[in-house]
Parts: C-alpha cells; structure tokens; sequence
C-alpha cells in the first residue's frame, strides 16, 4: 500500500506549479549537510563518553595540626585496560600550592598549569602571594565558564597562604567547597572510611602521612581503576615536600605478611590401580 | 536531595536549609551554608546544581551591593526577588541556570516578606514555600499547623516539626539544618540543627 506523502512535501507543489527561482529558495526547508554516519547522535554521545572518564583514582587531602597531607594512587586506566601505573596525580601549581588530579588527565593538567601561571601573574601584580582561597576561585570560576562543554575535572587545591593551612574542592561542574578532609574519585568511598576513622586533628607528621598512605593503599585494593603508587606530600609554612613513595603491591605484604600456616590437607598420588 | 523551606512570621521571616554537600553517594561536606545573606535585611535560601547555586546567589548578592553603592540606597525585597527572576528567565533559553530559591526580606514599609522562585524563572510571593524530596514533607506540615502573625517561638517550633518529620521519613534525609531569620534588626543565623558533627577543626 503506497501512503500518500504528498502532505509532507514543500509548499511550492500546494501553489501548483507555479514556480519560480526565488519562490523555491524562499519556501524551501532550510537543510545543512550532515556527516555521512548510520547514528549520528549515538556518535556524539559515545565521543563525550569517552573523553569523560568516570575519575577512575583515589585522591584524597586533610588539614591537621601541623598542615595539609595530600595523597593519590598512581594508575591511570581506560575501561578495563591499566594505560599506566605511573602517572603524577599530584601536581604542583607552585611551591607551596599543590592541586590533585581526578577525572581527564589533559584537563587536570592543562588548566592547573593555566592556574599556576594565573597565581604567578597575582603575584607579579599585587607583589604578595596568592591566598589558597583566591587560587580556588580563581580556577572555579573558569571551570563554571566551561560548564556543559565535557571537562572532567575533580581537583583538591591545597596549600599554606597567610591565613594557615587552606583546603578547597573544585570540580567541573563548577562545585567549590571548603572543608578540612576530601577525598575523590572512583575509590574515594573506601579512601573516606579509613580516613573518617583514624582521623585527629592533632596527629603528627608521620601519624598523618601513614593514615594518608594506609587509607590510599585500602582503596587501591578495592577498587580496580586505583593502583600503581601511593604517593603522599606534606605542604607546610615553608611550601610542599614530598614524603614518600608506595608501591601498593608492596605496602599490601607490608600490612599483611604473610603467615606460614599449617598445611590442611596435602596432595597425595592416586593409589596405584 | 537538599530541602529548602521559609515562612512568614509576625515582623520576622525565616528560612531553613539543609546543609549537606553531595556527589552521587558521598557525602564531602555536612555544614556547607545553603542561606546566603544578600545584604542587611535580605535572605536567599538556594538549592540545586553544586556549581550553579554558589555562583547565581553570589552574582545576584554582587548585583545587589552594586546597586546600593551607586545609588546610595538599597533595594527593596520585591525589586531583588523580580531582579532574580528577570536573570533566571533571560538565561532559561541559552544557559538555564538550575537553583531553586527561597527569597526572604525585611521592608520598614512593607514588613516581612518571603519569594518563591523556581529554577524556570517562577515567581510567588508566598506565606510558605519549600524546595526539595523535604518539600513533600514540610509543605503538608505548614498547611495543617501555619497561622499568619505567628510568634517566633511557634514559627520556630513549626520549622522543627519540619525538619524532624524529613529526618524521620526521608529515605536520603540531610542530617544538619540550619535556620536563618530576618526582621526589623536586620538577617542572621538564629541556629543550626545538628545531628551529626564535623570534625572540622579550624587552626588555633
């Protein structure tokens, strides 16, 4: 049965015929070419897809008695395939600010670098030091400005200015918080566990760096998209050092050595037949 | 989800919110502070979009502050509350902004008022209004128990039957709440409802 389309098409053939050049350019449907492509909005959707990465770490910060601990797990991975199980997550915008990384690589990248050289021009033009708390708007601003657009960024921004030691969260959808314990990405529920239980605020350094490092590796064991290393950095009055290095294979037999335990049943040869 | 409710009192208004900063499941912050003070006499409670609602209520707070150094007065709760609504409905059609909001002033002239302005650029001005899941909630309980010219103490305890009722019936309910008032002396915190603390310590 052959549907009678005859509705559907441009006015001109309702007028009859009686056509003429700019009668057809003015009634015609306004078109533009698209891509020769079977799904064309299925395309679009998979390419955003997959630039977004679901922020597949662990990173995490707090403030204590004596500063800023900043941590983060090392692997990077696409889907179910580890790209990379030494990727620096903890950048430093200057020496005494650190940013870390969670969700696209280039974007944490790019724009805390864009940061850094932002802090630098404050500096030159104001002759003193960014606070912790201008250094955080400064880049929520310009992640709000990109919203909608497919950045995936999840950063900490931690760092000592005047005021003392200074926390914030900034993430792509233009979120910004203060607080004094973060931690994000794919393994931060297990990170938080950790942290929230053994946290005091009046640890020392190395009680600090050890519940960073302990509450990095538990996430790494349970999460599959955080591994590799566990990296910790103290930001104190005099700026960012680095305090250790983990690989988390080795701190899992670190925590857990190996017990011999007794043998249950040995294997033995079928009797002979 | 965040809940956002206000009433109308006898010279005073008020404005609850909750004060929890979530991601998906994570709960990052429980003493984030939802109610921002637009200037001497002026509340703006505010839920939605992370992003969205600290950058809309601060641009509408700057707006308002401009406007009262190059004028030398300021401006009355029904000029912010159309001011807002006009800045939500220009950007619906391009860049929706997604906060919903809870406007509450203080006029000598006019005396209290409170102003429901939605994400999609409605406006009321209404006795009581709420925002949120706690909206389902707290609405049913200012219909049955609100009067007008209610005294601060009912207002208040009204305003705690809400926020126990969300506690005790919301699947995903904030824990803290915090209160803020605005009358005559001009718009402050009057208190928080804590059920879970922080261990946010600040340096000494």
């Amino acid at each position: 049965m052959k549907l009678d389309l005859s509705g559907f098409e441009s006015t001109p053939s309702l007028h009859g015929g009686a056509v003429d050049d700019v009668g057809e350019d003015l009634f015609s449907r306004p078109s533009f070419q698209l891509p020769a492509c079977s799904d064309f909005d299925g395309f679009q959707k998979d390419a955003v897809q997959m630039v977004k990465p679901a922020k597949g770490t662990t990173t995490l910060a707090f403030i204590f008695k004596e500063g800023v601990i900043v941590a983060a797990d090392s692997r990077a991975s696409m889907g179910g395939y580890i790209s990379s199980q030494s990727v620096k997550k903890i950048i430093e915008i200057n020496p005494y600010m650190l940013g870390t990384m969670a969700g696209g690589a280039a974007d944490c990248q790019f724009w805390h670098r864009n940061l850094g050289i932002k802090c630098r021009l404050h500096e030159l033009a104001n002759k003193r030091r960014i606070s912790v708390t201008g250094a955080s708007k400064l880049l929520a601003n310009i992640l709000y400005s990109y919203r909608g657009m497919g950045l995936s960024v999840g950063t900490m921004i931690a760092g000592w200015d005047e005021k003392g030691p200074g926390l914030y969260y900034v993430d792509s959808e233009g979120g910004r918080l203060k607080g004094a314990r973060f931690s994000v990405g794919s393994g931060s529920p297990y990170a938080y566990g950790v942290l929230d239980s053994g946290y005091r605020y009046d640890m020392t350094k190395e009680e600090a760096a050890e519940l960073a490092r302990r509450a990095i590796y538990h996430a790494t064991f349970r999460d599959g998209a955080s591994g590799g290393v566990a990296s910790v950095y103290y930001v104190g009055p005099d700026g960012w050092t680095k305090l250790s290095g983990d690989d988390v294979g080795e701190l899992h037999y670190k925590y857990y050595p190996v017990v011999p335990t007794p043998i249950e049943q040995e294997m033995a040869d079928a009797p002979a037949a | 989800m965040e809940c956002v409710f206000g009433l109308v009192g006898d010279g005073f208004a008020l404005v609850a919110a909750d004060t929890s900063a979530v991601h998906s499941i994570l709960v990052h912050k429980s003493n984030e502070d939802k109610v921002m003070l637009l200037d001497s006499h002026k509340l703006l409670g505010a839920s939605g979009e992370a992003g969205d609602r600290a950058q809309f209520t601060e641009y509408i707070q700057k707006n308002v502050h401009l406007y009262e150094f190059r004028n030398g007065i300021p401006l009355t709760t029904a000029a912010v509350a159309n001011f807002t609504r006009g800045e939500l409905a220009v950007a619906l059609r391009k860049n929706p902004y997604f906060v919903n909001i809870l406007l509450a002033g203080y006029d000598k002239d006019v005396g209290p008022s409170l102003y429901y302005i939605d994400y999609i650029a409605t406006l009321h001005k209404v006795d009581k209004g709420a925002f949120g899941y706690g909206s389902y909630f707290a609405l049913s309980m200012m219909d049955r128990h609100y009067h007008s010219r209610m005294s601060l103490e009912e207002a208040i305890n009204l305003v705690d039957k809400c926020i126990m009722e969300i506690r005790s019936r919301l699947v995903v309910a904030p824990p803290n709440f915090v209160i803020k008032i605005v009358d005559k002396d001009g718009a402050r915190e009057y208190a928080w409802r804590e059920s879970i603390k922080d261990a946010e310590v600040s340096a000494a």
